[in-house]
């Protein structure tokens, strides 16, 4: 098992949000968790990526068999956990290949691996860039500073490309963009997808797994898993809304 | 006053051959003496004691030759108001004179390269006149690298002639001992333009003044600086930006970075005259704590006389973002690391204004090495 949270209970100044959370996810299977506003999405997110303002009231979260929730935020990106943000963070005076760059090289670092050169890192990001589709122009630009909405999450594909993560949650991958982004972005998680990596895809709406098609779909209300199936049940929910799972239980 | 310094400056007088030259180092001096070092009941040095400098034996080495004669450039020299502050008029007494002019409508292709280092417990007194003639264009670089605990006390000056354009590049990176006081005096001619950026990284305590001053119209002006302390540092900009004239502007962006527990001071007068009118002046300050001890005070004065004018000012002082801190870790990079490259994007816009790129180089590495294990860009 890569990823098992195990009755997660966690909130934010005291106030409960996730309670009871159950999840299991193995290598090579892409799962969505799906749910209303305020239903805990972004709050999972997180709470497995370590923010320091959420609180982890009862539970476990073990990540290949280790307890996640003990390792610092860095550490468990080192160890291969990644968050695309639902709102990247602009980063003025950093540019976007250095901070890629320092990031990559910390990871080899950890692993025992070499470290790349500016150099030698230029061409390894150029071929990334092209799973995003992505202008190496930005790779000159402060990290998401002036970037469009469209443009900050395609930078945190590229991220993902970069580091290539064990685990990939991402949160709201698909909120802003047009269509044709969409598709960009979707294409890329899907160049990403392999049977040695996870996705966890965070999402409102549906239209997203047109595109990325999970093998798995859980629907969060009110911070806990409600219902669960295959990628049917994206559509049913679709069609039905999600008054049709709220206050349901598994 | 009776100071380490008279007995001294007899001795010291001794090898001035020029009559002009012992007569104003003695008017100097006795300004000095009058004078005094400035204290904390002067309202231009409230957060800046001077102290620790003043109380030390500091030792004179004996003039030798001027680089400049003083003879032939008696006109040039005399133009300075020495009597502003003790350190001026002590410059000026002991001052190791160079002149450089950089001839009319020519250009330098190299930079005029000023570099200074008071060995321990020595004082050094250098006092540069650039002149930079009608239509000219140079780069300044002028550092101060002192190895140990000495004391230098500069005075630079600037005359950038009509059209002329002159950049100039000031990096303090003395040993964490030493003392650095330093005033840099500027007139800009009409047309001209004059791009300083002014960092200061070293040093117990450095005070830099710049006066700076628009003598003609159409003028352009960069005043830009960065400091960054940590430990037990000291560091006080004073600027004087000084529109007489109409028609021209200035922009000011300082940025300070302060760790443990440093101290900075900023004070930046911009003044518009009455006439003045057609003035763009923008000046900000910002200031970016690393600790909960260390401190700044900071004070950013326009004086408007005058109702045609695009102004703007202001300050900051705060902390890094957590949110940004937050990102970097979600991508693997340690805290130490995170935070000294939120700090590298804080001072950059002042960092890459430099052109020159070994100085930039090393600038990098010094800002992104701030704090514990060293990275490269
Ligand atoms: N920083 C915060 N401070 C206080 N309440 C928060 C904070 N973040 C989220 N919440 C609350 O937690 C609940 C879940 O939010 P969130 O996890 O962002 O939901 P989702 O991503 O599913 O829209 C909401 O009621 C929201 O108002
Ligand atoms: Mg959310």
């Amino acid at each position: 098992m890569l990823l098992e949270v195990k009755d997660l209970h966690a909130g934010i100044e005291g106030k409960e949000i996730l309670k009871g959370l159950n999840l299991q996810v193995k290598k090579g299977e892409v799962h969505a968790i799906m749910g209303p506003n305020g239903s805990g999405k972004s709050t999972l997110s997180k709470v497995l990526a370590g923010h320091p303002t959420y609180e982890v009231i009862s539970g476990e979260v073990l990540f290949e068999g280790k307890n996640l929730l003990e390792l610092e935020p860095d550490e468990r990106a080192r160890e291969g956990v990644f968050m695309a943000f639902q709102y990247p963070v602009e980063v003025p005076g950093v540019s976007n290949s250095q901070f890629l760059r320092l990031a990559y090289n910390q990871k080899m670092l950890h692993h025992g691996l070499e470290e790349l050169d500016p150099l030698e890192f230029n061409d390894y990001l150029k071929e990334k860039a092209k799973i995003v589709d992505m202008d190496p122009q930005f790779f000159k630009r402060s990290v998401n500073e002036g970037f469009s909405g469209g443009e900050k999450k395609r930078n945190e594909i590229l991220q993902m490309a970069v580091l290539e993560p064990k685990l990939a949650v991402l949160d709201e991958t698909d909120s802003g963009l047009d269509i044709d982004a969409l598709r960009i972005v979707a294409e890329g998680v899907n160049k990403l997808r392999s049977s040695e990596n996870a996705i966890i895809l965070v999402t409102h709406y549906q239209r997203l797994l047109n595109y990325i098609q999970p093998d798995f779909v859980h629907v969060l209300a009110n911070g806990k898993i409600v219902k669960e199936g295959g990628k049917e049940l994206a559509l049913e929910l679709e069609e039905k809304g999600y008054d049709w799972v709220k206050g349901a239980a598994v | 006053m009776e100071t380490s310094f008279t007995e001294q400056f007899r001795q010291f007088i001794e090898g001035e051959k020029s009559a002009g030259g012992r007569e104003l180092r003695e008017k100097a001096f006795a300004v000095f003496a009058a004078l005094g070092f400035p204290t904390p009941n002067d309202e231009d040095w409230k957060y800046t004691n001077v102290a620790p400098l003043s109380r030390e034996p500091w030792v004179v080495p004996p003039l030798m030759l001027s680089p400049s004669d003083f003879d032939r450039n008696e006109d040039r020299i005399a133009g300075f108001d020495f009597g502003r502050n003790g350190f001026t008029a002590l410059n000026m007494a002991f001052a190791c004179f160079s002149i450089h002019v950089i001839p009319k409508d020519m250009a330098f292709a190299e930079p005029i390269k000023l570099e200074y280092s008071a060995a321990n417990r020595m004082m050094t007194s250098p006092h540069v006149v650039i002149i930079a003639e009608a239509g000219s264009k140079a780069t300044i670089v002028e550092s101060y690298h002192a190895s140990s605990s000495g004391f230098t006390n500069a005075v630079t000056r600037v005359m950038v002639g009509d059209n002329a354009n002159i950049t100039h590049y000031r990096v303090q990176r003395n040993a964490p001992d030493a003392f650095n006081i330093g005033t840099t005096d500027v007139t800009l001619g009409a047309g001209s333009s004059y791009d300083s950026t002014n960092i200061n990284l070293g040093g117990r305590l450095s005070r830099h003044d710049i006066d700076l001053k628009f003598t003609a119209e159409g003028g352009e002006a960069w005043v830009d600086g960065l400091y960054m302390l940590g430990g037990n540092q000291h560091h006080d900009t004073h600027s004087i930006i000084d529109h007489t004239v109409p028609n021209c502007n200035s922009h000011q962006t300082y940025k300070g970075v302060l760790n443990d527990n440093s101290r900075g001071v900023f004070n930046g007068k911009v003044f518009v005259r009455e006439n003045a009118h057609g003035t763009d002046a923008q000046q900000s300050n910002k200031n970016l704590l690393l600790s909960n001890d260390a401190r700044v005070d900071t004070k950013p004065q326009l004086e408007i006389f005058n109702d045609d004018v695009k102004c703007s000012h202001g300050a900051t002082v705060g902390q890094l973002e957590e949110e940004q801190l937050f990102y970097l870790l979600t991508r693997g990079l340690p805290e130490v690391l995170a935070k000294n490259l939120l700090t590298y994007g804080f001072a950059e816009e002042v960092i890459n204004k430099i052109g020159i790129e070994s100085i930039k180089k090393e600038l990098d590495v010094a800002v992104l090495n701030r704090l514990g294990r060293p990275i490269e860009l």
